[in-house]
C-alpha cells in the first residue's frame, strides 16, 4: 500500500462506466483497477473509443462512475453520483490542446496560479516567464497560441499545467494530430519535463511507440468495454532519449505489445464491421 | 539507378515565353476578379448611371418624376439650396448630428444591457431556458408594431427623444443579445474544462472564458445591431421627431421636396457604412488573437 501521506497516488478501484445514451446501454469501462504509485508515469494504450478518456475524465473530475471508487492520495474523488470538482491539482492537457487562443503565452502560462489566487498577476507572470526559460521556451511570451506550430503550442500547455505544481498530470492522446518529427521532439519535452518535476503522469495514447519511449509502465486496454488486458514494465532507465528506440530492448517490448494490442485491434475492428452491417 | 534528365536550353527559353504570358494573362485575370477599392467604386458608379439613365436621360415612366443624380448634386453643392438642404447649410449637419448621437444611446444601452444578458443566457442553461422563449416571441415584432406602446410607455416623459431612442435601441438589443448568446454556445467544452481544472471560480470562467471567447459573435451582433438600429430610427424619426434623417426624409416628401429625400437617404448610407467600419476595426483591434492565423 502506499502511504497516505504520498502526492499523486492514484488508485482506481473495480471501477465500471456506463454511458446512456437515448436507451441503449453501453458499457465504457468495465471492473478497471489500477493503482498507480506517485511520480509515476503509467501509460494507457488501447484501441479508439475503449475507454480510455473516460478513465482520465472521471480522474480529472468531469463525470461520476457507475461503480467502484477513484482515489487520490487515499482520498476519495470519483464514486457513483459523485465527482470532486477539477482542480489543479489533477492538470489534464487535451487531445486537440485548449490554450485559450484569446491570450497571449505569458497570460495562458500564469493562468492558473493567478485566478487560484496563489500570486499577484505580476508574480505570476515573472514565475510564467522563469519557467518558460526554464523549459527552453523562452521569446515567445507576447505570442498568441495561433501564432505557433502545434509541438510549440503542447509544450506551452504542458508549461501551463506544471506552473501550477499538480499532483497529477492527465495527458489525452496530446501528440496525436502532429508528423513523426515534431511528435519525436515534443516527446522528449515531455521526458525533460518529467524528469525534472516526477509528478504522477497519467498518459493515453493509441501509438505504442509512444508509450514505451515514455511510460514506466504500460497498462494494455481491451476493446470496449474496456478492462485492463496486460501490464508491460518498461525497465528503461531515465533521463532517456531517442537512442533508445534503436535498442533491441525496445524492439522486444515493442513487438510483446504489439500481440497484445493488435488482438484489440481486430476485435475492434469487427465490432465495428458488425454494428456497420 | 537514378536518372538525371536535363532539358535541352532551346525548349526552356521558349517555355519561359508561354510562361510570361500566361503569368500577365493570369495577373490581368486576377487584377479584374480579386476584391479591390477599384470594383467598388465600379460598383457605385454603376448604380451612378443607372440611375442617371433612367431619370434624366431615357426619362423612362415611373422614374421621370424622381430626381436624376445630376439635379441631386447640384442641389446638395450649391451655396442656397432650392429647399434648404445643402452640404453649405447647418441645417444639414444638424440632422445628421440628431440621428447619430440618437443611434448612439440606443447602441449605448443596447451593449450595455444586451451584452450581459446574452452572455448568461449562453452561459447558464436554467437562465437560458428561461429568458428565450420570452425573447422569441418578442423578437419577431416588427419596430412599427411598438410605436404605439412606445408613445404610452413614455408618454409622462417630457423629452419627446426617449420613445425615438427607444424604438432604436429595440432592433439593436435583440440582435446583439441572440449574436452574444450563439457567441457563448460557440466555444468550446475544452476550453471550459481546462480552466476548471486550473482551479478557475466561476467569476474566472465569465470573465476569462466566457466573455473574451464570445468577443467575435459580439462584434458580430453589434454591427448587425447598429445596421438595424438606423434602420428603426428612421421609421421612428418619421413618426415622431422635429430633427434626424428620418424626419428629414418624411418632412421633404410632404413638402415635396424630392431632390432633399434623396440627400437624406444617401447621407443615411454613408453615415451607417461609417458606422460599421468603425466597429469593425475596433473590433478587430480587440481581437489581434482570432484574425492572425498561423501554421
Amino acid at each position: 500500500m502506499t502511504p497516505v501521506a504520498a502526492r499523486g497516488a492514484i488508485n482506481i478501484r473495480n471501477v465500471s462506466k456506463i454511458y446512456d445514451p437515448d436507451g441503449a446501454n453501453v458499457l465504457a469501462v468495465d471492473n478497471c483497477s489500477v493503482d498507480i504509485s506517485p511520480g509515476e508515469f503509467c501509460v494507457i494504450v488501447g484501441p479508439s473509443g475503449c475507454g480510455k478518456t473516460t478513465l482520465l475524465n472521471a480522474i480529472a473530475g468531469f463525470h461520476d462512475i457507475s461503480s467502484g471508487e477513484i482515489s487520490l492520495d487515499g482520498k476519495p474523488i470519483c464514486t457513483p453520483g459523485f465527482s470532486a470538482e477539477p482542480g489543479a491539482d489533477r492538470i489534464v492537457v487535451f487531445q486537440n490542446g485548449a490554450l485559450f487562443p484569446w491570450s497571449t503565452v505569458l497570460n495562458n502560462v500564469a493562468y492558473g496560479p493567478v485566478v487560484q489566487g496563489t500570486a499577484s498577476s505580476i508574480d505570476a507572470k515573472t514565475n510564467a516567464q522563469a519557467l518558460l526559460a526554464e523549459l527552453g521556451l523562452s521569446g515567445i511570451g507576447d505570442r498568441y497560441p495561433n501564432e505557433l506550430s502545434s509541438g510549440m503550442r503542447r509544450r506551452v500547455e504542458i508549461a501551463r499545467a506544471l506552473i501550477n505544481d499538480p499532483k497529477v498530470l492527465l495527458l489525452d492522446e496530446p501528440f496525436r494530430a502532429m508528423d513523426a518529427l515534431t511528435k519525436g521532439v515534443a516527446q522528449e519535452f515531455l521526458l525533460q519535463a518529467y524528469d525534472r518535476v516526477r509528478k504522477t503522469v497519467f498518459f493515453i495514447t493509441h501509438d505504442l511507440e509512444e508509450a514505451i519511449f515514455l511510460g514506466d509502465r504500460v497498462l494494455v486496454m481491451t476493446t470496449r468495454p474496456g478492462r485492463i488486458k496486460q501490464t508491460l514494465h518498461v525497465d528503461f532507465g531515465r533521463p532517456r532519449n531517442y537512442k533508445i528506440r534503436s535498442s533491441k530492448q525496445y524492439l522486444t517490448f515493442k513487438s510483446q505489445i504489439f500481440e497484445a494490442v493488435r488482438e484489440e485491434a481486430i476485435r475492434a475492428f469487427e465490432a465495428g464491421e458488425r454494428e456497420l452491417a | 539507378m537514378t536518372v538525371i534528365e536535363t532539358p535541352s536550353q532551346s525548349r526552356t527559353t521558349q517555355a519561359a515565353d508561354i510562361n510570361s504570358l500566361a503569368l500577365t494573362l493570369f495577373r490581368v485575370r486576377q487584377w479584374f476578379t480579386q476584391s479591390s477599392p477599384y470594383l467598388g467604386f465600379l460598383g457605385v458608379a454603376s448604380l451612378l448611371l443607372a440611375w442617371y439613365l433612367l431619370t434624366e436621360f431615357f426619362n423612362v415612366p415611373r422614374f421621370n418624376k424622381l430626381p436624376g443624380p445630376v439635379a441631386v448634386w447640384r442641389e446638395f453643392t450649391s451655396p442656397s439650396p432650392t429647399f434648404g438642404i445643402s452640404i453649405y447649410t447647418p441645417e444639414y449637419y444638424m440632422h445628421i448630428i440628431w440621428s447619430i448621437w440618437r443611434v448612439l444611446q440606443a447602441f449605448f444601452w443596447a451593449t450595455v444591457l444586451g451584452v450581459p444578458l446574452g452572455l448568461f443566457m449562453g452561459w447558464k442553461r436554467a437562465f437560458r431556458d428561461y429568458t428565450f422563449p420570452v425573447l422569441e416571441i418578442v423578437r419577431p415584432i416588427p419596430v412599427l408594431a411598438w410605436v404605439p406602446v412606445a408613445i404610452l410607455i413614455f408618454a409622462g416623459i417630457a423629452s419627446r427623444e426617449a420613445p425615438v431612442i427607444f424604438l432604436a435601441f429595440l432592433a439593436t438589443f435583440f440582435a446583439t443579445v441572440l449574436n452574444t448568446m450563439l457567441g457563448v454556445e460557440s466555444i468550446d467544452e475544452v476550453y471550459f474544462r481546462a480552466a476548471r481544472c486550473l482551479g478557475s471560480k466561476p467569476r474566472h470562467i465569465f470573465f476569462r472564458v466566457v466573455l473574451p471567447g464570445a468577443l467575435p459573435f459580439i462584434f458580430t451582433g453589434l454591427q448587425i445591431g447598429v445596421g438595424v438600429g438606423w434602420f428603426s430610427l428612421v421609421a421612428a424619426e418619421m413618426i415622431s421627431g422635429e430633427y434626424g434623417l428620418g424626419f428629414l426624409i418624411w418632412d421633404s416628401y410632404v413638402l415635396s421636396q424630392f431632390p432633399v429625400i434623396i440627400i437624406a437617404m444617401l447621407t443615411l448610407g454613408v453615415v451607417g457604412y461609417g458606422f460599421s467600419a468603425i466597429i469593425r476595426l475596433i473590433g478587430a483591434s480587440l481581437m489581434r488573437w482570432a484574425d492572425r492565423s498561423g501554421v
